[in-house]
């Protein structure tokens, strides 16, 4: 809990992202929000057919991203996954680009080409495949290294990514290489629609402490647990100059991708308990909760409209 | 001067001459100097930036992606060609695409250099020659190392540009001298061609194009048998072939092949890769749909057979194209149809 937390300066609208200077609590609920309506948002612009291909909604997990981002800064570098809207959301604060991407229009982050598992932006990409970001991540902070910068790599990968063999080549050399990367893994107990119970054999930490990296293991969706745990993995590879993990049990609220979802429906109507709006949302005043949800509406309908008039 | 020391001497150029080069591979640390020892002497004189790895080829391809990504110019060496299948995600899915799938928002500018091909008894898993599942990936550059090609300049054009490469070095080139820069041809005159920003294709031939009776297109070991096939027959016999020899497999300079194949009427692509959906077809295909008309019979293609590398020598020589096969191939392809 060293850490102090900073806020980068985002590109955003503000009634997305927070003016300068917002409470804490406030600014948390408002960017947790933010993405859980933005992926709402591209959901139902799925439903009206208005945008094709795929997407992967992080309905539920928005708290690791928002959590996290208070710890890092100008300089270090996010890799992410299929699932990476709410990191790149957190991270820049860009909707307008991230949604035009995902439209398929030449005003996109990468022109349409990308699509909503491929972008880039200052400080952070993403790609589709599984596991094969990780080395790429490592990489990246190797040229930290190499270039006597202090910025920080960090990679995310969920659960499922655990079974590919790539992975723990990459987590050898981080640790054999002391390279300052910071993965974190968003464990949310499903890989697509297998149950962890049939993926993963052994313990998940332990996975990481086999290769002598130090691991801060958390079981929550509650915003401020992540951030205690992300300030304390943040603030051991910023210490060292090395490697960290950040292992965060959580859940997927919604499908994996579209339309997809068979768990048991009793199983995920439990978690909506823990809904990390929810959670959060009672230590926001109502009045101020209400402004805020009214705010984000506004700023995604007038996203909304700029990139449907592209 | 042999080619495993040009190319030594290329790399240390590039670590020299650009601060942004950085090596990774496995076993290349002195005194082992890596398992062919190309890099011998490097990690003693760049020791920050000739690393050493574990056995983790995907991983070699994975970090160097990274550091491309970062503004860094790894060259990376995969200690044998026949398991870039182990990088195959990382080439396809993520090396060559990320400059074109972000629109160019970030480049990946890696080159990865492989010893590949057989003639050593290394059996089935040492010896292939597997660039052609690299060849039409798009945005990769597939090179092959040749005795004519000066590997200063290649890595040179390699620095300057951002797009990924893949350079094939085949084993039996290493301790061959290399001809590049005019000797070594005995009495062929040798000339380079070729398009703009692209390594150049090399010609070789003992007369002038037009008495040429036949194109043979070869590269990398293979492009050396063919030079001491058809130098013997034109000394011999008389029989005339002008052998081509590009640098760049993929995408195909179409250009310095056309050329000659329009003056001698007839072609044949040799590599020592397993045939079908090979570079020979591929180049057969092109010229042959190009040049309809002019050609003088259909093009032919040689490669090895499509089956496992034997360990045993006379097996391997049996299934492997050989001097032998090249010269029963040129015979049949020079005589008009």
């Amino acid at each position: 809990m060293t850490a102090v937390a900073r806020t980068r300066e985002r590109s955003g609208d503000e009634r997305l992202v927070g003016a300068a200077g917002e409470p804490r609590d406030a600014r948390l609920y408002r960017r947790m929000r933010f993405i859980r309506r933005f992926e709402e948002t591209v959901l139902a612009l799925f439903e009206e057919g208005v945008l094709n291909g795929t997407t992967h909604a992080c309905v539920g997990q928005e708290a690791d991203a928002v959590g996290l981002m208070e710890h890092l800064r100008d300089g270090d570098h996010l890799f992410s996954n299929h699932r990476c809207h709410g990191h790149f959301l957190a991270w820049t604060g860009d909707a307008f680009g991230l949604l035009a991407e995902i439209m398929g229009k030449p005003a996109g982050l990468c022109a349409g080409i990308g699509g909503s598992q491929h972008i880039c932006a200052p400080g952070f990409k993403s790609n589709g495949v599984q596991g094969g970001i990780v080395p790429a991540a490592a990489g990246i902070a190797l040229a930290e290294r190499l270039r006597g910068s202090d910025g920080l790599s960090v990679v995310f990968l969920g659960d499922g990514t655990l079974g590919e063999g790539l992975v723990y080549e990459t987590l050898n050399l981080m640790a054999l290489w002391q390279l300052p990367l910071l993965v974190v893994l968003e464990d949310n107990g499903w890989s697509q629609s297998t149950p962890r119970s049939l993926n993963l054999a052994g313990d998940i930490g332990a996975r990481f402490t086999a290769f002598g990296l130090p691991v801060v293991e958390v079981e929550t969706t509650d915003v401020l647990e992540v951030d205690a745990a992300a300030a304390e993995a943040v603030a051991l590879c910023r210490a060292s100059c090395g490697p960290g993990v950040l292992v965060i049990h959580t859940y997927r609220l919604c499908h994996h991708s579209k339309n997809d979802d068979n768990r048991p429906i009793e199983e995920v109507r439990a978690r909506w308990a823990c809904d990390p709006l929810a959670v959060h949302g009672i230590r926001v005043a109502p009045d101020d909760r209400a402004a805020i949800e009214r705010e984000v509406e506004e700023a995604l309908r007038d996203c909304v409209t700029r990139v449907r008039q592209l | 001067m042999i080619y495993a020391r040009a190319l030594g001497d290329a790399l240390r150029h590039a670590l020299e001459s650009d601060p942004r080069v950085v090596l990774l591979g496995e076993d290349i640390l002195d005194p082992y100097g890596g398992a062919f020892k190309v890099t011998r002497g490097l990690s003693t004189d760049f020791p920050a930036r000739v690393r050493a790895t574990p056995v983790s080829e995907a991983a070699i391809a994975g970090v160097s992606a990274g550091l491309a990504l970062a503004g860094f110019r790894p060259i990376s060496e995969v200690m044998f060609g026949d398991f870039l299948t182990l990088c195959f995600d990382q080439i396809v899915n993520h090396i060559a695409k990320y400059a074109p799938m972000y629109d160019g928002a970030a480049t990946c500018p890696v080159v990865i250099r492989t010893p590949s091909g057989g003639g050593r008894g290394y059996g089935p898993t040492h010896s292939q020659s597997l660039e052609k599942h690299f060849l039409g990936v798009p945005h990769l550059r597939v090179v092959a190392a040749s005795l004519w090609h000066d590997p200063v300049a290649l890595f040179e054009g390699f620095l300057a540009n951002d797009s990924p490469v893949l350079q094939i070095e085949h084993k039996l080139l290493y301790p061959l001298h290399v001809a590049a820069g005019g000797n070594g041809a005995g009495v062929a005159a040798i000339g380079e061609d070729g398009s703009p920003g692209l390594p150049p294709t090399v010609s070789i031939r003992p007369v002038a194009r037009e008495e040429c009776s036949l194109s043979v297109v070869a590269y990398g070991y293979q492009a050396e048998l063919a030079r001491r096939l058809l130098e013997r027959l034109a000394v011999e016999e008389e029989l005339f072939a002008e052998l081509l020899v590009p640098a760049q497999l993929s995408p195909i300079d179409w250009a310095p092949l056309e050329r000659s194949v329009t003056a001698t009427g007839a072609l044949l692509t040799v590599e020592e890769g397993t045939g079908g959906w090979s570079w020979g077809t591929e180049v057969a295909a092109g010229l042959g749909s190009r040049l309809f008309g002019r050609l003088r019979r259909a093009p032919a293609v040689l490669a090895s057979a499509s089956d496992v590398i034997p360990s045993a020598p006379d097996r391997e020589a049996e299934m492997l194209v050989g001097e032998r096969q090249i010269e029963i191939a040129v015979r049949e392809a020079a005589v008009p149809a």
